[in-house]
């Protein structure tokens, strides 16, 4: 079976749901799903913050769309994960506890408007990146999923750079929220890429097993090289005083994230990793009427339909 | 909590893309009962006309076959080359054939 296994890898076909494999493949995507599930969800609420206060319906219903779009997400991934044997209930309750991680970006604040666009543009550029090799991992239905999410993603990616435009060409305090809001999401989007390969452990195994196809270090420095371009046509300095064109590489050269910080938010300490969670509990547990009300209505109707009968 | 802990069936859904296709799976969700399935379906897999047609079924109601039996679930179909048409070689000069 193990040999199965390896040939199908070796193939660089798909491994599907009741396929043998290995417990630590399980493991590592469970564990992966999961986190990647756990990060639509809880992503929902930076840009939630703005729904009431969009300044146009324009600009709300964008933004509903896009936060539909997150929980549509989250959603498709846990489904994956439900593949490989574990409960989604069982996935919430491990997010709510602390049990699994989600993305560190979202536990920063998200201050102004221009926060809105600077995700789009950034956040999700980031999450692109690191997706659209996710579209040809070795389990099937984790690379389905990644195939839908990231058509989505580029309409999420695309209303962020324009309403960036949008305000750029506006006042200048305008001009100066979009480049304050760049400051403070530019080193947090290039952590998104996890710890520098030298102090990424399981990264090694997860390429060999094809569900990671390029390191952090490739990965970011593709996005590095696809953003600099993007913020000269808006018109932004990405706050970084080494970024330079290297000619021999034939990409930009970039100064290092202050990984301590990546590593304090990761545990717990980032501006808004409390309130996160407390609000994902507050809504989980404030459905629960819901949910329950659904299940009572879902009994009775054989017990209707056979009276009536 | 751990009273509603699945306590919803898992549903597949089945998305017609348009007119003349068939259905094809995109993927499951969980609903208490199948109008609710068929309308978390609609809200979850068809946000941007995906479809024109859709089909929600329990997960438990499918009969599947074993992929540990793969091989020989599937073998009688392995040695008919017969039942191709490229196993009957025709002459190049047979038009239409």
């Amino acid at each position: 079976m193990e040999a199965q296994f390896e040939a199908v890898i070796a193939a660089d076909a798909r491994v599907e749901p009741r396929d043998w494999m290995p417990e630590a493949y399980r493991a590592t995507l469970v564990r992966q799903i999961a986190q990647h599930a756990h990060s639509e969800i809880i992503g929902m609420q930076p840009e939630g913050n703005w729904l009431t206060r969009a300044p146009s319906l324009r600009r709300k219903a964008i933004l509903l769309a896009k936060a539909q779009d997150e929980a549509g997400h989250g959603l498709y991934l846990y489904a994956a994960a439900e593949t490989l044997g574990v409960d989604r209930a069982e996935l919430t309750e491990k997010l709510i506890d602390g049990r699994q991680k989600y993305s560190s970006i979202f536990n920063y604040p998200t201050l102004t408007f221009a926060d809105v666009g600077v995700i789009g543009w950034l956040v999700d550029g980031a999450a692109i990146c690191n997706q659209v090799p996710l579209c040809r991992c070795s389990y099937g239905p984790y690379a389905r999923a990644m195939v839908r999410i990231c058509k989505e993603e580029s309409f999420h990616q695309r209303q962020g750079y324009e309403l960036l435009m949008t305000l750029m060409a506006g006042t200048d305090a305008q001009r100066a929220m979009v480049q304050d809001a760049v400051d403070r999401w530019w080193w947090p989007s290039l952590m998104m890429f996890g710890p520098p390969d030298g102090a990424s452990p399981n990264s090694e195994r997860s390429m060999a097993w094809r569900i990671k196809r390029h390191s952090n270090d490739e990965l970011r420095r593709r996005f590095v090289d696809m953003t600099v371009p993007q913020a000269e046509h808006l018109g932004v300095t990405l706050p970084d005083p080494d970024l330079a064109w290297n000619e021999e590489r034939g990409g930009w050269d970039f100064g290092e994230p202050d990984w301590s910080e990546l590593q304090q938010v990761i545990k717990g300490d980032g501006p808004c990793n409390a309130q996160r969670i407390e609000r994902r509990r507050a809504a989980h547990e404030d459905g629960a009427w819901v949910r329950e009300a659904a299940s009572a209505y879902a009994a009775k109707q054989p017990a209707r339909e056979g009276s009536a009968g | 909590m751990s009273g509603e802990r699945a306590s919803w069936p898992l549903y597949e859904v089945f998305v017609r893309p348009r007119r003349g296709l068939n259905h094809v799976h995109v993927g499951s969700l969980h609903a208490a009962d199948d109008k609710m399935a068929l309308l978390a379906a609609r809200d979850l897999y068809t946000r941007r006309n995906e479809g024109v047609s859709l089909w929600v079924v329990r997960s438990d109601a499918i009969t599947a076959s074993s992929p540990d039996e793969q091989d020989p679930f599937f073998a009688p179909s392995g040695d008919k080359v017969y039942r191709h048409p490229t196993f009957y070689p025709i002459p190049e000069d047979v038009p239409h054939i």
